[in-house]
């Protein structure tokens, strides 16, 4: 009791000393404190932004544009990794020794070069390097790789893609309502009844129809070199793209390793037991093997979607439009409130890492073996 | 009296051993299986050729400027490393100080290599050179300023030396506070467990370039006017306190798989809390967490590029800063730079990962797996 008062004691009177050196450093430096410059005009471009933003935007704006920067580049990130790393994983499973090896070389050579290198080496060494758009690399004349980044024609629906719509709507219900009545004539007297044949049958009719009645439901914008730069299509940063890429990739080696963990913790006998059963292998692996895995697969593979999601704020070092780089770098050397800026993006990121591990845990706690307690 | 001689073995079948029959049953074994050998061998074929196209049968090996790089069809630049390859391993530390930076290294390496070693003894005197003498001697001869010595401020320091020197400072100082959190957030003390699980969730769950910001931005805010500490020991700071939250919930992982009964046997036998902890449990604990402590140093040492972004010239930085060298700028500068630095990182990298893997058989006193 008495070590505990102590520690409370000093804590506290550490937290009102360094208050008052704060207080008394930002007198003497004449920088204001509050959250008032949150409202004031921010009066700088950003090169990415997925709302509406002008240089008379406030700097409030500055960061919901620089936080949804950031959940772009983190969700598309989780998602390229996650494939490749479970494609990976597989592969560092396989009986054939090219392919393992392969695998292996890879896993190895990306998760032991630091990330920030491979950050810059795909942004300034690769990206920045292309041509410049008049001497753009072009596939198909469609899509262009130069130094200003990745023009790619534009998707614009019509009129018709309601149709399209429709025609989606009916498959879906269609099949809900098949897999429904299927479950329960199983429950029912055991038939097994296959509904793929009637939901593609119902998908393509519809389809069809859809066809007929509005045509194509899309046009593309196809970009085209106007004097320096392209006109239409849209414009993936350069930036992105080398996050992208380098995040995923990194990623990707680690999710390898906790995949290969997760499937090889599964025993053997399981895997036997269900051919013993008479489940054929495919099935064995989705309803045995598959669910086990994921069991010891989540937990780490969560910790590398937070890992992921705060990796992405090595955006400042090749100046992505995250939101490390535009509120943290660009408004706080604009505005000087350094205590402010920092705590702000420390909580969104604490309160990001939060949620995430949250929804995990919920998952976590419903996939998990009845009775065993973690 | 004739004795009995066994027939000798026959060979076995011919497709059973040898090149052939690897191959068919670890290559070709299956339909799918020789389409994906095909495939990942394609893949193979064009990425080594690439490789070794770009990094010698295009590269120029010597020169003393740009103009050495900049052929028809070129590959790596390597007379650009060689130019530079004393600022990439010492930064801007004086030519005629670098021995120092040398008998710094050499005699860390005098006392690590034994020490890694498990089978050569004194481990409890080379403890005390490591972690007494050498973090003493190291930082006197490196910065100066007595016996005689120049200062060298660390404005001058680069390169490889201040990725060593801020990897090994996180490495020494994050494991034993990463132990004594642990043993905080297992505590009783509700107060002293709400603190540690604080700073380690806190520590866990932002970036380290925030906190890295925070060290470099904040900290002078948080200190009396005119303390102020250098920018490469408030970039330690961050670095230790971020891989110590790292590093105590791993450890946290092998205190609780530690059963019971060694704690009610330790109990038994009459020890305290400090006894139990030092004697019957860490010992333990930190064994079964060897390869977890090995990855958070691995982590923490791929981390230590990010003081680029706060100022400081570590390797990654110090190749980053000489791109800007206009003497040698070619197409091809930046990647040969990238390439170098990635190799340096990867077999540091690689070394403990490997280590670590050897480390855990050699003290695996588990029977059943050997």
């Amino acid at each position: 009791m008495l070590l505990q008062a102590l520690v409370l004691g000093a804590l506290v009177l550490a937290m009102v000393w360094l208050v008052a050196n704060v207080q008394s450093n930002l007198e003497r430096q004449n920088i204001n404190s509050g959250f008032g410059f949150l409202s004031e005009r921010a009066g700088f471009g950003i090169n990415q932004t997925l709302i509406e933003y002008s240089e008379d935007s406030s700097f409030a704006r500055v960061l919901t544009v620089g936080l949804l920067n950031t959940l772009l580049v983190s969700v598309l990130g989780i998602g390229l990794a996650t494939v490749l790393g479970f494609v990976l994983g597989v592969a560092r499973l396989s009986s054939n020794w090219l392919v393992n090896k392969t695998a292996m070389v890879y896993v190895e050579i990306f998760r032991n070069v630091p990330l920030l290198l491979q950050i810059m080496f795909w942004y300034f060494g690769v990206l920045r390097n292309l041509p410049s758009p008049r001497k753009a690399v072009s596939l198909g004349d469609a899509v262009f790789l130069s130094n200003r980044g990745i023009v790619v024609p534009a998707l614009e629906m019509t009129a018709a893609a309601w149709w399209y719509g429709a025609a989606l709507a009916v498959s879906t219900t269609a099949y809900f309502w098949l897999r429904r009545r299927a479950r329960l004539l199983r429950l029912a007297d055991g038939t097994a009844q296959s509904i793929w044949r009637p939901v593609s049958m119902i998908a393509m009719a519809s389809l069809a129809f859809a066809a007929l009645l509005g045509g194509v439901p899309f046009s593309f914008d196809i970009p085209a070199l106007k004097g320096f730069n392209f006109r239409g299509g849209i414009t993936v940063i350069p930036e992105f793209v080398a996050l992208l890429l380098a995040l995923s990739l990194y990623t990707a080696a680690f999710i390898a390793e906790i995949v290969r963990a997760g499937i090889q913790s599964v025993s053997k006998g399981q895997r036997e037991a269900a051919a013993a059963l008479g489940l054929p292998d495919n099935t064995a692996l989705r309803l045995v093997v598959i669910p086990q895995a994921l069991r010891v697969i989540i937990p780490p593979l969560t910790s590398q979607y937070l890992n992921l999601t705060k990796n992405s704020s090595l955006a400042v070092a090749i100046a992505y439009p995250d939101i490390v780089s535009v509120f943290a770098g660009t408004t706080l050397t604009q505005v000087g409130q350094a205590v402010e800026i920092i705590f702000i993006t420390m909580m969104i990121y604490l309160t990001l890492s939060l949620l995430t591990s949250f929804a995990m845990n919920r998952y976590n706690a419903r996939i998990a073996l009845v009775g065993q307690k973690s | 009296m004739s004795s009995w001689t066994p027939t000798a073995p026959r060979p076995a079948p011919s497709n059973t051993v040898g090149f052939v029959a690897w191959a068919r049953a670890n290559l070709f074994a299956t339909k799918l299986d020789t389409a994906l050998t095909l495939l990942a061998f394609t893949l193979v074929v064009y990425v080594v050729e690439a490789i070794f196209g770009w990094a010698i049968i295009d590269a120029s090996f010597t020169g003393d400027d740009r103009t050495a790089c900049l052929k028809e069809v070129q590959g790596a630049c390597w007379p650009f490393i060689e130019a530079k390859f004393g600022q990439f391993i010492y930064g801007r530390y004086p030519d005629a100080e670098r021995w120092r930076v040398d008998l710094v290294f050499l005699s860390g390496l005098i006392g690590l290599i034994p020490m890694l070693m498990p089978n050569v003894g004194f481990k409890r005197a080379n403890m005390i050179y490591l972690l007494g003498f050498y973090p003493i001697f190291a930082f006197i001869m490196l910065n100066g300023g007595m016996l005689g010595l120049a200062t060298v401020d660390t404005t001058d320091w680069g390169g490889l030396l201040v990725t060593l020197v801020v990897a090994i400072t996180g490495i020494v100082a994050s494991l034993p506070l990463g132990i004594l959190l642990a043993l905080g957030r297992r505590s009783d003390l509700p107060i002293v467990r709400a603190l540690c699980i604080g700073f380690i969730e806190i520590f866990r769950g932002v970036p380290l370039i925030t906190v890295l910001f925070m060290a470099s931005v904040m900290l002078p805010l948080f200190l009396p006017d005119g303390i102020n500490f250098d920018k490469l020991v408030r970039c330690l700071i961050g670095v230790a306190l971020f891989s110590s939250a790292y590093m105590a919930e791993v450890v946290r992982g092998g205190l609780q798989a530690i059963p019971k009964g060694q704690y009610e046997a330790a109990a038994a036998l009459g020890l305290g809390y400090w006894k139990t902890t030092h004697l019957i449990i860490l010992p333990q604990a930190l064994k079964l967490v060897i390869p977890g402590i090995v990855n958070t140093f691995i982590g923490l040492f791929k981390d230590t590029t990010l003081v680029l972004i706060v100022g400081l010239f570590d390797l990654l930085g110090i190749v980053q800063l000489h791109f800007t060298d206009a003497s040698w700028a070619t197409p091809e500068t930046h990647i040969t730079g990238y390439v170098f630095a990635g190799a340096v990182f990867w077999l540091f990298c690689f070394a403990m990962s490997r280590y670590s893997i050897f480390m855990e058989n050699h003290l695996s006193t588990d029977r059943t797996s050997s």
